[in-house]
């Protein structure tokens, strides 16, 4: 955090001055661990063994925070008879088809009461071949917001004691998860492991909370959902969710990656976390609203959220009698995502793409693979800061070097169209709490710069005025695409923009609340979740009241968050049952019995009138199907899910599994990786062996504060530039000694992808770990090099080295734990690159 | 003249992200110092010099580093020490140097003529001339920032705290705070360096609270202004000059 | 902590402060004369009380004191949102800093943030369109005007060669797969909002950003 967050850093640096003690896991010691009470050093990968043990240890302890568990999870609910647990088939939850390499879900279920209506369709699809249709189309993360839909009703035993409710399921899975195996899987001594897991009981509980900070080392695996999941199950245990101090954050690395998640410019998402429609099970509106999350709890006012965007997008065309436009969406047939698509441009499928202020040709994973994709398109538009690798690829990148390319015979038109900066345009970030904050235009982009808000407003214009009356142009034809525009460039009005995404009522003007939006068509949203961000006709995102107004804590006026400027999600559980704050020093939101409303120092995240006594009729639907003391008011329950009956591709619950590439076998069970996890075993997507002696280190990649990303926004900068100049590898003494590695020299990293050179940095800080008797080291490298983009300092690129390895429910690329052989000197060059690569994979194949 | 000022740099709670670096650059203006990759830990920039006016440095730990996170691996931003006794000012003969109306220690670009005798009179190697240009460049604890009422660059971005800005005395009774709830945590290799008006340079105007010897991080243990005696040197020699003078013009009249 | 030094210098008063002119802050008597290093030997004064203030000294101050305007603006590399100022004047960038409102970062910044003048102002920034023809071998120059009007040609066009109305089992698909998107993450909502509005539009879903990667 202090790495890549430093400025967020200061409020950990806050809290550590106020006695809070910080823990840092992370395979380096990096700048983070030196501010840290204690570092403790992780195999990469390993994590939910570690976080596994933590749950283990409560569980088995009896520290829980009962009340807490009880009245706000699911720890009380009943599994289905059906359900086998990793424990009982040795690494496989039951549902699993070896050949499509999915999970059926339907044996995760809650046991069904017996007095109550039968649960309709879980998700809208039923049996073989839902598993395997949410695994293609990352439908997991749609629920992000929803839920997955699930039975709301379903049979509890409020001792915890009956084998099958979620509580004991979950102690015998966490069983063998013991400090023992976290010092041969983790490499954590067992003293260090005892010491982490006293001080979070000892900082849990009424009057005091643990939060959990992540960023991409978690996320970035082939079981990176179930590492936070994992983090989830622990704080929900321990009463760490919804309340002041407590969370699991997720530090997000770009200023507005959570904009871009909640406007989402993400193939299996519309704003707000709708899911995109997919082919066959969503012929029309009413077919696509059954499967698309919940009936109960917020997400069950989904018919409203949805239609409220598709009025925002074909206004007067959308009406009741045409199911208000639905039928112009496109639909979705499985993985179209990132590297899928990368793959679509390698077969010819792909023909255009547009780039913008992103480097896939070197901060994607598998960076020739990219290039190759790249390479084989009609047609590409860049539009950056920068001339970044991804629009000179043709030019210099290192295929020509290789000459596995010939620029004159790369048939692709590149674009080049510089953007506009950060300072040229007005608009609003969100920032990693879920923070919108508009930012004033300082002065005119220079030349031909312009935002991305001209570019595809104009680009727009010229698509829509290029139409014919055929059919197939009718969604386009009849795009509301009508904003404002000021100034000599025609630039269109931001805050016009802005207003749209936060809803506009019947009478023309903007709405409060989303609780306002309609599902007659009378209400037009462009994104639910940030409904109100206007309201009064205020941009509330452009307040800025110093330090956030009375209460610097909350900051209440300062910026906007979705939902509803609510600061804490959940908040409802920072107050016991009855309404009351656990304790005096936690107290954010209660219940004020004398006004009958919902009170405190952050928005209350419930209905503000809803006593905490309330308990919801039969058969009720939406929120009104929650009861006063449920918190988690998305779920269809209400309640924090510590086991997950659906909604995940990989299982219930959290298991380890051993990276896609690691040099040790799985400790715990037969099954070696992620049996859901998605690869793509071609030619072009080569994979180490696992447990190849050919690659016998752990590879593990980041970033440097004094850079960004791929570089684009530092390399080119002098004063980032001289801070980090080179590309390097950090490693331990011993692994120096090992590999006759020298500091200040040059060590070449392998990989079945390629080879890359980097200079040496010798450092105590690496630390050799001890893992299931043998020692593993482990070689570090950032990876914001590239050879050109502008480049003061340029560098090979450390992505290349990576594989093509996905996490199943959201797609993402496992490029925190993979193998390599490190060996001294340089890489050769040209040809014999290729050469070095190809003995490695014959050698590793053998 | 208005009450002394200085930097108190908490060496404890620096992350060593450079923001320090960076934001004197940009406010200064100051150029690049090459891309050269040291292999000298996370330091690039290798030292205070013309071009680099705060400098982080970082020191390896020696040993592997256990679990316990503390002083494993230390980060400290060096700065000009605005010494009370500033040998570079003493040594000045053009008046390019001068002491502030905040007791801080300015190079006037307009008046240097780059004649480097301040380079060598600094006990800690801070100030330098720059290559190319000639004039001798450092720290002017951002002298037209203090002119209109702002904190120093570098002090208002250090994201931690580390870098604090203030009047000297309340800065050292803030340091004297800190480093007694150190030694109370335990941690006793923790001392200040540069804080005693009684040292070598008569104290400095940027001091530090450091937790190790200061040579670990490549500071002088004992630093002395070359130019301690100068005053009394320079009356003596005004003394020799003025009787040179007067036997000179007596010798003159007496011819007469 | 001294964080709000703004307006004057904590223990100086309004009279201490410096005069913006050629005066002595110390008020003592001036006079070229008494300077004359010489003389001030020969007074037994302390060399290093005074020296030769040049009339650009005298002058300082803070160039933000003299810009035309300051918009509130956002870091624009991670995610922490932290607050700076951006000082404008005659048209230019002169200075970005934290801004001390800001609860968030209470006006600090990191190296990134605090470099991000130069990633606005610098001299190397590309600011014209350049095209590359397909196996051409340099990059060549094109209008801003047609250049957009050449990539919606290749949008239209790709679009009608790569539509997929349905499927083969005659499910309704209404989409393109010929047409891809990369990139967001470090966009404003609204630009998201439009890019997704449009591409959906389009019938294009293999929309994607970092937020993936």
């Amino acid at each position: 955090m202090a790495e890549c967050h430093p400025v967020g850093f200061q409020w950990v640096m806050e809290a550590k001055a106020r006695g809070a003690t910080v823990f840092h896991i992370d395979p380096r010691y990096t700048r983070t661990s030196a501010m840290a009470d204690v570092h403790l050093p992780i195999r990469a990968g390993s994590d939910i063994v570690l976080l596994g043990a933590l749950i283990n240890h409560v569980l088995s302890g009896g520290h829980e925070f009962r009340e807490y568990v009880l009245t706000y999870t699911n720890a009380a609910h009943l599994v289905s008879e059906d359900f086998r647990d990793t424990e009982d088939l040795d690494g496989l939850f039951s549902g699993f088809d070896p050949d499509g390499r999915t999970y059926d879900p339907a044996s995760w279920a809650y046991a069904h009461r017996s007095d109550a209506p039968p649960p309709g369709e879980v998700g809208g699809a039923s049996g073989a071949g839902r598993g395997r249709e949410h695994a293609e189309t990352a439908e997991a993360e749609t629920y992000g917001s929803g839920g997955a839909a699930a039975d709301a009703a379903p049979a509890t035993d409020p001792t915890l004691t009956h084998p099958r409710c979620v509580f004991q399921v979950l102690k015998r899975h966490f069983a063998r998860y013991t400090p023992e195996l976290v010092e041969r899987a983790c490499g954590i001594p067992r003293a260090e492991f005892a010491r982490l897991a006293d001080t979070i009981v000892a900082c849990s509980g009424r009057d005091r909370t643990t939060a959990w900070v992540y960023s991409v080392g978690w996320t970035q695996h082939t079981a990176g959902a179930q590492f936070i999941r994992a983090a989830a199950i622990l704080q929900l245990l321990l009463g760490n969710i919804g309340r002041p101090g407590g969370g699991i954050l997720a530090l997000r690395g770009h200023a507005s990656i959570q904009g871009s998640t909640d406007i989402p410019t993400l193939f299996n998402i519309l704003p707000g976390y709708l899911p995109m429609p997919h082919a066959g099970r969503h012929e029309d509106l009413d077919a696509y609203l059954a499967s698309a999350g919940p009936d109960t709890g917020f997400w069950g006012r989904k018919r409203a959220y949805l239609v409220s965007l598709l009025k925002a997008w074909w206004g007067e065309h959308a009406t009741a009698g045409n199911d208000f436009c639905f039928g112009h969406l496109p639909r979705l047939t499985g993985d179209h995502g990132h590297y899928a698509t990368v793959l679509g441009q390698i077969d010819g499928t792909v023909k255009g793409y547009f780039v913008i202020g992103e480097n896939p040709a070197v901060g994607s994973s598998g960076g020739r693979a990219q290039r190759f994709g790249l390479a084989n398109l009609d047609w590409l538009v860049v539009r950056d800061l920068t001339l970044v690798e991804t629009a000179t690829f043709w030019k210099d990148g290192p295929e020509i070097a290789t000459g596995e390319m010939r620029t004159e015979e790369i048939g692709t038109e590149v674009f080049f169209l510089p953007a506009a900066s950060h300072v040229e345009k007005e608009g609003t970030f969100t920032n990693t709490q879920r923070l919108l904050q508009w930012r004033e235009k300082a002065v005119d982009p220079p030349g031909d710069c312009r935002s991305d808000l001209w570019f595809f407003y104009h680009l727009g214009k010229r698509v829509k005025a290029r139409m014919t009356g055929d059919e197939i142009d009718r969604p386009v034809r009849e795009l509301a695409w009508d904003y404002p525009e000021e100034g000599p460039h025609a630039e269109p009005s931001a805050a016009a923009v802005l207003r749209e995404i936060g809803g506009i009522g019947p009478d023309g003007r903007a709405l409060d609340s989303y609780t306002e939006l309609r599902d007659d068509g009378s209400t037009r949203c462009g994104c639910w979740i940030y409904c109100g961000c206007y309201a009064g006709e205020v941009n509330r995102p452009a307040r800025r009241e110093p330090r956030g107004g009375a209460d610097p804590w909350i900051a209440p006026d300062w910026g906007w968050a979705w939902p509803a400027n609510r600061r804490i999600l959940y908040n409802r559980a920072s107050a016991d049952p009855d309404g009351r704050p656990w304790s005096p020093a936690k107290a954010l939101v209660w219940w004020d019995a004398a006004a009958g409303r919902w009170t405190g120092r952050d928005v209350p995240d419930c209905e503000p009138d809803k006593p905490p006594g309330h308990r919801p009729p039969s058969g009720a639907r939406a929120e009104q199907a929650l009861s006063g003391t449920d918190p988690f008011i998305m779920q269809a329950d209400g309640k924090g899910w510590l086991y997950a009956p659906f909604g995940l591709a990989d299982g219930p619950l959290p298991t380890h599994y051993e990276p896609h590439e690691s040099p040790v076998a799985n400790p715990l069970y037969g099954v070696q990786a992620n049996p859901a996890r998605v690869v793509y075993p071609r030619p072009d997507s080569p994979y180490n062996p696992p447990r190849s002696p050919r690659f016998p280190y752990v590879l593990t990649t980041y970033r440097l504060t004094e850079h960004h990303t791929a570089g684009g926004m530092s390399r080119p900068l002098p004063y980032l530039a001289e801070l980090q100049p080179e590309l390097f590898c950090e490693v331990s003494p011993e692994l120096a000694a090992e590999r006759g590695l020298v500091n200040g020299g040059w060590a070449t990293i392998v990989t079945s992808r390629t080879a890359i050179e980097a200079r040496v940095l010798v450092t105590e800080r690496m630390r050799p770990l001890r893992i299931e008797g043998r020692t593993v080291h482990q070689v570090g490298l950032p990876y914001h090099w590239g050879w050109g983009g502008d480049g003061l300092v340029t560098g090979d690129v450390a992505n290349d080295l990576l594989p093509l390895a996905l996490d199943p429910n959201v797609y993402i690329q496992e490029s925190k734990a993979a193998t390599c052989d490190i060996i001294p000197g340089r890489r050769p060059a040209g040809p014999a690159l290729r050469e070095l690569v190809r003995r490695y994979r014959e050698d590793g194949d053998g | 003249m208005a009450e002394r000022m200085g930097f108190f740099t908490d060496t404890s709670v620096c992350i060593g992200c450079k923001a320090c670096e960076v934001a004197c650059k940009e406010w200064n203006r100051v150029p690049d110092d090459g891309f050269v990759f040291r292999a000298t830990s996370y330091d690039n920039t290798g030292a205070l010099g013309a071009n680099t006016w705060r400098h982080v440095a970082f020191i390896e730990p020696d040993r592997p580093v256990t679990g316990d996170g503390l002083d494993g691996w230390l980060m400290a931003s060096d700065v000009c020490k605005h010494c009370t006794e500033a040998g570079c000012l003493d040594v000045c003969p053009t008046g390019a140097l001068f002491r502030t109306e905040f007791g801080t220690v300015v190079v006037q670009a307009d008046v240097c003529n780059g004649c480097g005798y301040c380079v060598p009179a600094c006990p800690f190697g801070v100030i330098d001339r720059r290559e190319g240009d000639g004039r001798a460049f450092k720290c002017t604890l951002c002298y037209d920032r203090l002119r209109g009422g702002l904190e120093p660059a570098c002090a208002k971005a250090c994201p931690t705290d580390s870098i604090q800005f203030g009047p000297l005395d309340e800065l050292r009774e803030r340091a004297e705070a800190r480093l007694d709830r150190l030694h109370r945590e335990g941690r006793s290799n923790a001392r200040l360096y540069g804080e005693d008006p009684g040292d070598g340079v008569g104290g400095a105007g940027a001091f530090f609270l450091l937790l190790d010897e200061p040579e670990v991080y490549g500071l002088p243990p004992d630093p002395v202004v070359p130019t301690r005696d100068l005053p009394r040197m320079w009356r003596w020699a005004a003394a020799a000059a003025a009787t040179l003078a007067t036997v000179t013009t007596l010798a003159v009249l007496g011819r007469r | 902590m001294v964080r709000a030094f703004v307006g004057s210098c904590p223990g100086m008063s309004r009279r201490d402060q410096p005069p913006g002119g050629g005066g002595r802050p110390d008020g003592r008597p001036g006079g070229r004369i008494r300077r004359w290093p010489v003389l001030r030997q020969l007074l037994g004064e302390d060399p290093r009380a005074e020296a030769a203030r040049s009339a650009r000294t005298d002058a300082l101050r803070p160039r933000t004191a003299d810009a035309d305007h300051v918009a509130r603006s956002v870091c624009p590399y991670c995610a922490v949102g932290c607050g700076q100022l951006v000082y404008v004047r005659d048209g230019r960038v002169t200075q970005i800093e934290g801004d001390p409102d800001s609860p968030i970062s209470r006006g600090r910044l990191c190296p990134k943030g605090a470099a991000s003048r130069q990633l606005v102002t610098r001299p190397t920034r590309r600011t014209r369109v350049l095209y590359r023809r397909p196996y051409g071998t340099e990059w060549e120059t094109l209008d801003l005007e047609t250049a957009m009007d050449m990539i919606a040609d290749r949008v239209v066009a790709t679009r009608r060669q790569t539509w997929q109305e349905t499927d083969a089992e005659g499910r309704v698909l209404r989409r393109t797969l010929g047409i891809a998107s990369l990139g967001g993450a470090t966009l404003d909502n609204e630009e998201n909002y439009l890019m997704k509005k449009l591409y959906t539009a389009l019938g294009a879903i293999q929309i994607e950003n970092q937020a993936r990667i």
